[in-house]
């Protein structure tokens, strides 16, 4: 397997109690990854480990490493805004930043300096909306407040957002439960056009979600990983029993 | 249609009538007495608003109906009520963020919350009479600084409150959707803190102000009164409110005359900032987040 990102030895405290209880896994390159368990398993905090998220909240400890691309994005010297500039985030609920809808998609690329004038932000912001599939819907009111949109708009305009700071990798925490079934479809035909260029990490609660999308299985229980493989061989054949408890008490 | 009772006269009917009742009843009553006091202040200051009343100071014998105008009390007051705000300001930025940061919704922050609130409320000669005190105990005279010092104290507890209500309404996500980008927090707190919470401040300093510039009783005793304009922090000040307070007590109509025509001035100025900022934080307003 080419693997996109390596969790070694990954152990997570939040002040007393341990979340996480060394996780060893291995995150395939351009495919999509969909981490499962019942919910407090610890899939939001195996997620936040992997942008560096886990440091906003006080009190957490980590040891263990989380590789990308073989580099410890622990490691003293990694600046934690470049790894999350590689590494994007979609959220649980869409959070527009409080501007435009064009001033949204270009709030990032502006940070990193990623372009040169007017004019390539005008084509970049085209382009990522166009990826997001929201461009047919806004390129009327790009100067509109984001907040004016629907939440699924919401949620792909944080999508167009987050690609165009060109990452690598795509985490997503349930990027669907806040979402209507249409918005939620629309979104999940975008991470499958997009996973040809870019390793996408879900986390659902949804098995039918899971199995619409996976291509490869991380199944967690109690802060551990019990079983992780392709997504077929998980489904079809899981090779745990708690594993094998879960996907047939949630059909 | 059948199942659907006609409307009859039932008492819960005739309470919903009895309080929209009371409710129109205060709404005229408040909206009444508004129009009526502008009513009074256009009609008696319209005539003795002039040109010289806000580009000269008062001349000889103006007190007694003779030339000149309030330029003093007109700048005296801005002065006054801009150095408040900008004295108050310093103070409750740091003192709002710091409940916010630091006591949040903690034993602490309820008594520090409680005791702003407090504060809000002591009438204003109160806080004159505490700056009066002060000021004899350390041999000072009345002066601008000392003014735009009680001011400021005055004007704290309204903008610390309205900018601690403003940073907690600020949602987390957001500051972690700029930081998912890969901001800095320097970023974050410039180009998306500020952002949203931009209106609310503007309201709190504007609120603030307008405590400040229609304030008499405390610069009564703090900033004093002069027919000079302003050239020193060191020097009394006139003022607005006194102007109007000292001329509407004078046994001459003109005067009298004059002071409603200096209230028209200051109710110009309040009704400007309010109107101004109005337009301002509905203006920033357009991006924020609810
Ligand atoms: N901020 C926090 N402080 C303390 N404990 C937390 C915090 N966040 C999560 N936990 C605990 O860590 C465990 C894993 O949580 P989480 O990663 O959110 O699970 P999941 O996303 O699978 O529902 C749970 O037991 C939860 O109670
Ligand atoms: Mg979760």
């Amino acid at each position: 397997m080419d693997a996109h990102i390596q969790v070694k030895n990954l152990n997570v405290y939040y002040s007393k109690q341990q979340a996480l209880k060394n996780i060893n896994i291995e995150i395939p390159k351009n495919q999509i990854t969909v981490i499962m368990g019942p919910s407090g398993c610890g899939k939001t905090t195996l997620l936040k480990t992997f942008n560096r998220f886990l440091e906003l909240t006080g009190g957490t400890q980590l040891t263990g490493e989380v590789l990308v691309d073989g580099q410890n994005i622990y490691d003293r010297d990694v600046d934690v805004t470049e790894v999350r500039k590689v590494v994007g985030l979609l959220a649980q609920r869409p959070s527009p930043l409080p501007m435009s809808i064009y001033d949204n998609v270009v709030y990032g690329m502006n940070i990193h300096r990623m372009k040169k004038d007017r004019k390539e932000y005008k084509a970049a912001v085209r382009h990522y909306l166009e990826i997001a599939g929201l461009w047919d819907e806004v390129h009327k009111r790009l100067h509109d407040p984001a907040t004016s949109l629907s939440i699924g708009q919401q949620q792909r305009l944080c999508l167009a957002r987050g690609l165009a700071v060109e990452p690598e990798i795509i985490l997503g925490d349930e990027p669907t439960s806040a979402l209507d079934p249409i918005s939620s479809q629309n979104i999940e035909s975008r991470l499958i056009e997009l996973k040809k260029q870019y390793t996408t990490v879900i986390v659902t609660h949804t098995l039918r979600q899971a199995k619409r999308l996976a291509d490869y299985v991380i199944y967690m229980y109690l802060g551990e990983v019990i079983e992780a493989g392709s997504a077929r061989e998980v489904f079809n054949d899981p090779q745990h029993e708690r594993t094998r408890a879960y996907l047939e008490g949630q059909i | 249609m059948g199942f659907l009772k006609k409307k009859r006269w039932q008492r819960r009917h005739l309470v919903e009538t009895f309080m929209k009742f009371i409710m129109r009843f205060s709404l005229v009553i408040v909206a009444g007495s508004l129009g009526l006091i502008l009513w009074i202040v256009v009609v008696r200051g319209t005539p003795a608003l002039s040109l010289d009343m806000v580009t000269k100071i008062p001349e000889g014998g103006y007190y007694m109906g003779k030339g000149g105008g309030i330029l003093n009390a007109i700048l005296g007051s801005l002065y006054l009520a801009s150095g408040g705000t900008l004295l108050a300001m310093i103070f409750s930025v740091p003192i709002a963020m710091y409940l916010k940061t630091y006591l949040g919704d903690s034993k602490w922050g309820y008594y520090v919350r409680l005791s702003l609130d407090v504060l809000w409320g002591i009438p204003s000669i109160v806080y004159g009479a505490f700056g009066f005190t002060l000021m004899i105990a350390l041999g000072l005279r009345a002066s601008l600084l000392a003014g735009i010092i009680i001011l400021a104290l005055i004007e704290l507890p309204i903008m610390t409150r309205a900018m601690d209500e403003v940073i907690r309404r600020m949602p987390i996500d957001l500051e972690h959707a700029a930081l998912a980008l890969g901001s800095t927090k320097f970023e974050v707190a410039l180009r998306v803190v500020t952002r949203q919470m931009l209106p609310g401040i503007t309201t709190a300093i504007l609120l603030g102000f307008g405590r400040g510039i229609g304030d008499a009783a405390s610069v009564l005793f703090t900033a004093g009164y002069t027919d000079r304009i302003p050239t020193s922090l060191m020097r009394p000040t006139a003022s607005l409110p006194l102007a109007v307070f000292f001329q509407l007590g004078s046994p001459y109509p003109e005067v009298q005359q004059r002071g409603y025509a200096a209230a028209l001035i200051l109710t110009i100025i309040v009704l400007a900032v309010s109107l101004g900022s109005r337009w301002l934080s509905a203006r920033l307003n357009k991006y924020t987040i609810k």
